[in-house]
């Protein structure tokens, strides 16, 4: 049983401290938001492909660049409704 | 690990990336100057402006192999020198050489690692590092006892589930540092399915700050602002203003403090029927400059997404004495003028702006006026002036974004030329780039005959300048003087009824002049010594410096003369009879403080050159003897300065009668000659002349081109460029009042005298402006033409503009079309303005036909395809998008345009379009028919009279066809998504059938043929690959028949029956936009040349034995370890980003080689069991084997 808990434990500390860490009862909704969240601060991150799809969209880059960070809030759309 | 590969590239750099991803402004020389350090690709460079001409030089540039994400320079308290601080994803670190290092992630660019932002206390006490989500950390910057920088380690400042818009460090003056961030926090609407805490969502300004007393990182104050807000201002504090800043969100600017009111003001907006009044603008860019002198004295200016700078001023209360208090009253805002949209600004203390571009060329400009006196409405200006308030000055070439780029000789010279779309908008442009230096000409006169050689010599040994022009014809000389006009004179002593050999200025103030019959000694009183040929004999050959005569007879015997004691010439006694025919003669410069040079070097019609010693105990004794593979048409010894040795080496150069040049390096002592190199200058025989450029001595070599031959300024290595000129008979040093370090030379029976400015650059670039964003070109099969598709997302098109023009309800007086090259198209969400156009590039060097597309269609691809029903006629095809939206990818139809080539391509007439599902976003010429990538659909289409008739369809890939490739029946398919995919047509069956696909996603972005089983490609991430076909599928593909064994065979995992073997990949770091197989020097070997979108040029060569591969592997190796990279990101880490590096040697690390100081040198060189200037020999040959 301790071990279970101490599992537990450093689990919950990793979750803490890095973003995105999973565990079983991961939903859709927070795997594929992760996911999303992690792509657009790669867009953001390499300055190649922020011009890239600048060029794309015919905008200019920094309005590309606060796009993206705003599409980071809520990625995938509304959460599910919980049921419990 | 990359060993096992059977295949290896050695990745070089041609051209590096021009975009720059931000630019900074700082006194990094420690001097009052002030340079510009901007930030492109994994390269640091740092530019000094020159006011006084206008220009912006490059002082340094830096590979740091690693991703430049932000860069800031900051001072700290106490000192006067100027520090950089370089963020990589990494490190923190400083100046170019690194005076600190911290590392703060190690996995990438990603979420939750900081390095998105940077901001530096303006005192230099502290920085803060954010990442785009949670963390920020804040490193304090000291100097300890030694007055060395130190930095401490970080203090966490994280909150989860918080997203960073924007950055800046408060001025603060000397209380505690203090840093602002827009921030939004995402938590609540994580856990809220109704989405009413989406809609509440606020986003904050918090201010953090550095408690330096007790380390401490405090939230300290935050409130909502605008929810569009993206970007933030420092605003002076202390003396020099109210502190706080400036946050700037849609439409509008609003000045925030923790304890000050907000001021808000809006953007103005521009006015005209074009314009749709309800589009809002934000902020771009900016730049904070405080004016010297008063306190209180600064400004703004801020950048719209139009390009339009704004002028903000803040004004504050005042005392009574008329000093600001720091009180804020109200914000100003008021338009200044309209430059490209940047990605950074900077003002210079000189009364320069900056604009580093965020697409094309970047600006300089000059302030004339801060606009201060101007009739501009301020507050709330809508009004548009189109006078600008500052002039222009040249730009700074870049080339990015670089769309598209194809080798083509097109001209008919030796080498073949590279031409490219780049740009957005209305500043895009069409671009040749050649390889060459440019060349600026001074005079360029017709002479009565035509002269087989040129001279130019001074008078007496101390004048700065030359005075006589000696010009030789077949069977007289013609002297000309120079001063404030050149004329011919004729009392100069010199012997005119004869040709000339040689012209030397002789001791203290004689002169000599060596012809077939004799050599003439004029001294300075009109004296003439004669010394005569003797009989039956003439000259052939003469070789002069200012102390010693050689010449060669007819009869293969060498006379020497030697200058003595008062100033007459002594002839050594002894003739040195050779074995063959003397062609040519070779004695170096007198060094400083000796009488004589000790070498002469004889080119002999055998194929040898000899050194003879010409020390007084061992007269004309032979030294050493090279072989050749012709007979030598020119010699030249001379002193240049030498990478290697790190000071200035004795050369030989040596000229053939094949055209092939040859540099050897001559052994000051023993008169040996080691370390040949070689390179084809063009088929005729190559003549060589010592010339000054840019305070060096160089080699000017004449062959079917002229070829300068210098050390280059920054590396020292020896660089071996053709000159933007055309092909020069013969060449001399030219050095008068007007120019000082100019060259003359003969070209048919013109005169020509040039000079060479600039070393630094050997791309020569040359524009043509396009119309919108071009997206591909193809080129004439047969003439010199090319063709482009240019489409602008958000922009009217050019029927919309006239409809919304002629609309007498809307134009309200003021509808001046403003010109589109500053100011942008009018933009409306949703359209598209396309066109086609037809380029020339060699003759016209313009646009000839634009062809407008209406129905708000854009293109998306072309080919060139000749169609076997049609008597192999070529046509133009264009595929389009109508109503196209980006993202997510949507479009209501797509069309293939069919144009007819008329008047050998300079004009398209349009015949026909077909409607298919989606835009076609590949086409391809096969067989004698159309190939087509529609969506997943791979077609095949015949041309009919009213349309294109389809033929064969199949769905080859899983998501989006975005390249097409053929060689014989086979095709490659590039998905946009799932790599590339190999398929084969079967002509009986009438059947397209895929064979092999890969197993990892790659977003392919441009792919080509390397072999019949080859692919090179390069995808979105910034990756380059070399993708194989098993022999065995390959085989199988193309066996006779049906096809049928091959339809039927069982998928593999869901995909084709094989899949294809890497063989190579590599990280660039920019994006490959095009790929293709060529060769890019005359006589070189085929390589890859990528073009990447920032503007990169690179090139891969293959090798081609294992026992380079070793070398090199072994030496880079050595490399990563002596040289580490700058930033601190493992080089090896840094290339394999995305795939682990394989089979690729990175040339633009191995190359740094040449730059290491010499002990470093010597001890890879122990390494490797080989001598530096072996190893610095392997480098430079297997560049200027295939490229520049």
């Amino acid at each position: 049983m301790a071990d279970k808990l101490r599992a537990q434990q450093q689990l919950e500390q990793l979750q803490a401290r890095y973003v995105g860490t999973g565990h079983a009862d991961t939903t859709k909704f927070e795997w594929s938001s992760n996911i999303q969240r992690d792509s657009y601060a790669s867009y953001v991150g390499h300055p190649p492909l922020l011009s890239y799809m600048a060029i794309g969209m015919g905008e200019c880059r920094e309005k590309v660049r606060g796009a993206m960070i705003e599409k980071m809030i809520q990625p995938v759309g509304k959460p599910p409704e919980v049921q419990d | 690990m990359a060993t096992t590969s059977t295949m290896f590239m050695y990745s070089l750099t041609v051209q590096p990336p021009t975009a720059i991803t931000q630019a900074i402004l700082g006194q990094f020389a420690g001097t009052k100057e002030q340079q510009i350090v901007t930030a492109s690709g994994s390269r640091l460079t740092l530019h000094r402006p020159d006011p006084s001409q206008g220009k912006i030089l490059t002082a340094l540039s830096h590979d740091v192999f690693g991703i430049i994400r932000a860069i800031a320079a900051f001072r700290l308290a106490g000192s006067n020198k100027g520090r950089i601080t370089i963020v990589e994803f990494l490190p923190a670190q400083n100046r170019f050489s690194r005076l600190h290092l911290e590392t703060f992630g190690k996995s990438g660019v990603r979420r939750v690692i900081p390095g998105q932002y940077l901001a530096v206390d303006p005192k230099g006490r502290a920085c803060l590092i954010a990442s785009a989500e949670k963390n920020k950390l804040v490193y304090v910057l000291n100097r300890n006892s030694q007055a060395e920088l130190t930095i401490s380690s970080p203090l966490e400042a994280h909150k989860a589930q918080t997203l960073v818009f924007a950055l800046v460090a408060l001025d603060v003056a000397f209380s505690n540092p203090v840093f602002a961030a827009l921030e939004v926090d995402y938590g609540e609407s994580d856990q809220d399915p109704t989405g009413q805490a989406y809609e509440e969502i606020e986003k904050t300004l918090v201010y953090y700050e550095l408690d330096l007393g007790l380390n401490h990182v405090v939230r300290k104050w935050a409130d909502p602002v605008d929810r569009t807000a993206t970007i933030l201002f420092q605003v002076p504090g202390g003396q020099d203003g109210p502190s706080g800043v400036l946050v700037c969100g849609e439409d509008n600017i609003t000045y925030r403090h923790s304890n000050q009111e907000a001021f808000r003001v809006a953007i103005p907006r521009r006015r005209g029927a074009t314009e749709d009044p309800q589009r809002k603008r934000s902020i771009v860019a900016g730049v904070m400059h405080k004016l010297k002198g008063a306190a209180g004295a600064f400004f703004f200016l801020l950048q719209t997404e139009d390009g339009d700078l704004f002028k903000v001023t803040i004004e504050m209360a005042e005392d009574e004495d008329g000093a600001p208090t720091g009180e804020v009253q109200r914000l100003k805002i008021k338009y200044f003028d309209t430059v490209p949209v940047s990605s950074s600004l900077c003002i210079l203390k000189s009364g320069f702006l900056f604009v580093a571009s965020e697409f094309g060329n970047h600006q300089f400009y000059q302030f004339e006026k801060l606009g201060d006196d101007d009739e501009e409405i301020e507050f709330t200006s809508d009004d548009f002036p189109v006078d600008a308030t500052e002039p222009y000055t040249p730009s700074v070439d870049s080339m990015n974004p670089l769309m598209d780029c194809k080798v083509a000789n097109l001209t008919d010279e030796d080498a073949p030329q590279i031409y490219s779309i780049c740009g957005t908008g209305a500043r895009s442009t069409f671009r040749t780039l050649k390889h060459g230096l440019e060349v600026n000409e001074i005079v360029e006169s017709e002479l009565p005959g035509v002269p087989s050689a040129v001279w130019t010599t001074k008078l007496t040994r101390d004048d700065t300048f030359d005075a006589y022009i000696i010009l030789s014809f077949t069977n007289a000389t013609l002297v000309l003087s120079i001063g404030e006009t050149v004329e011919e004179v004729t009392d100069t002593g010199f012997l005119s009824s004869a040709s000339t050999l040689a012209v030397q200025q002789l001791g203290e103030d004689g002169l000599i002049q060596v012809h077939p019959k004799g050599i003439r000694h004029i001294r300075a009183d009109r004296r003439v010594n004669e010394w005569a040929a003797p009989q039956h004999r003439s000259i052939v050959a003469a070789t002069t410096n200012e102390r010693q005569v050689a010449v060669a007879l007819s009869s293969g015997e060498i006379v020497y003369f030697e200058m003595d004691s008062d100033g007459a010439l002594a002839e050594y006694d002894e003739k040195k009879e050779m074995t063959g025919t003397v062609t040519c003669l070779s004695l170096g410069e007198v060094p400083e403080g000796r009488v004589r040079s000790n070498f002469l070097a004889v080119g002999c019609d055998d194929s040898t050159v000899r050194i003879l010693s010409l020390d007084p105990d061992s007269t004309l004794e032979n030294k050493s003897v090279q072989a050749l593979t012709s007979a030598p048409s020119a010699l030249s010894i001379m002193a240049m300065a030498d990478s290697s040795s790190g000071g200035s080496t004795l050369y030989l150069h040596i000229g053939l009668y094949s055209g092939v040049y040859l540099r050897t390096v001559l052994d000051e002592v023993t008169g040996e000659l080691s370390d040949t190199r070689t390179r084809f200058l063009g088929p005729k025989p190559a003549k060589l002349f010592r010339v000054s450029v840019q305070g060096q001595t160089a080699v000017l070599a004449l062959s079917s081109r002229p070829w300068l031959g210098y050390s280059d300024p920054v590396t020292k290595a020896f660089m071996l460029t053709p000159l933007n000129y055309p092909g020069l008979e013969w060449g001399w040093n030219f050095s008068s009042e007007q120019c000082t370090e100019g060259m003359v030379g003969i070209q048919g029976q013109n005169l020509r005298i040039f000079s060479i400015e600039k070393l630094t650059d050997n791309l020569l670039q040359e524009s043509i402006p396009l119309t919108y964003t071009p997206r591909q070109f193809v080129r004439h099969p047969d003439h010199p033409y090319f063709y482009t598709i240019e489409s602008e997302n958000n922009v009217l098109s050019p029927a919309t503009k006239a409809k919304l023009l002629e609309d007498p309800a809307i134009v309200n007086g003021d509808a001046a079309v403003l010109p589109p090259e500053e100011f942008g198209y009018p933009r409306g969400r949703g359209h598209w303005a396309s066109c086609i156009s037809i380029i020339d590039p060699i003759t016209e060097k313009s646009v000839l036909q634009k062809v407008d597309l209406d129905d708000n269609e854009a293109a998306v691809s072309m080919a060139t395809v000749s169609f076997a029903s049609q008597e192999d006629e070529v046509f133009l095809v264009v595929g389009t998008g109508k109503d196209m939206i980006v993202s997510p990818r949507a479009s209501t139809a797509g069309f293939i345009h069919v144009y007819r080539f008329h008047e050998d391509g300079k004009e398209i007439e349009f015949i026909h379009k077909t409607k298919v599902e989606e835009p076609p976003m590949a086409l391809l010429g096969f067989q004698g028919r159309l190939l087509a990538g529609v969506g997943k659909d791979l077609r095949i289409y015949d041309l009919g009279m009213r349309q294109l008739l389809r033929k064969s369809q199949t769905e080859v890939v899983p998501n989006l066809i975005v390249g097409l490739q053929t060689q014989g029946s086979r095709i490659v398919v590039s998905d946009v998504q799932e790599s590339v995919t190999m398929v084969v047509y079967k002509f009986q069956e009438n059947k397209l059938i895929p064979f092999v696909d890969d197993t990892i996603a790659r977003w392919t972005s441009c792919t080509t043929m390397v072999d019949y089983e080859t692919v090179a490609g390069g995808d979105k991430f910034g990756n380059l690959w070399l993708l194989r076909c098993p022999t065995k599928a390959s085989e199988e593909a193309d066996e006779e028949g049906s096809g049928a064994h091959l339809l039927h065979e069982r998928q593999y995992l869901q995909g084709a029956p094989h899949r294809l073997a890497l063989m190579a990949h590599f990280y660039p770091q920019d994006i490959p936009m095009s790929i293709q197989k060529t060769n890019l020097v005359a006589g070189g070997r085929d390589c890859l040349l990528w073009a990447g979108l920032q503007g990169t040029l690179g090139i891969l060569v293959p090798f081609v034995g294992r026992e380079d591969v070793d070398f090199f592997q072994t030496l880079e190796q050595h490399m990563r370890s002596e040289d580490a990279p700058l930033a601190g990101r493992d080089h090896l880490i840094y290339r394999s980003y995305y795939v682990p590096v394989k089979g690729v040697i990175d040339g633009d690390l191995c190359e740094r080689y040449t730059l290491l100081p010499t002990d470093k040198k010597q001890m890879i060189a122990g390494e490797l069991d080989r001598s530096v200037r072996e190893i610095e020999r392997k480098i430079s040959d297997i560049r200027t084997r295939s490229a520049y």
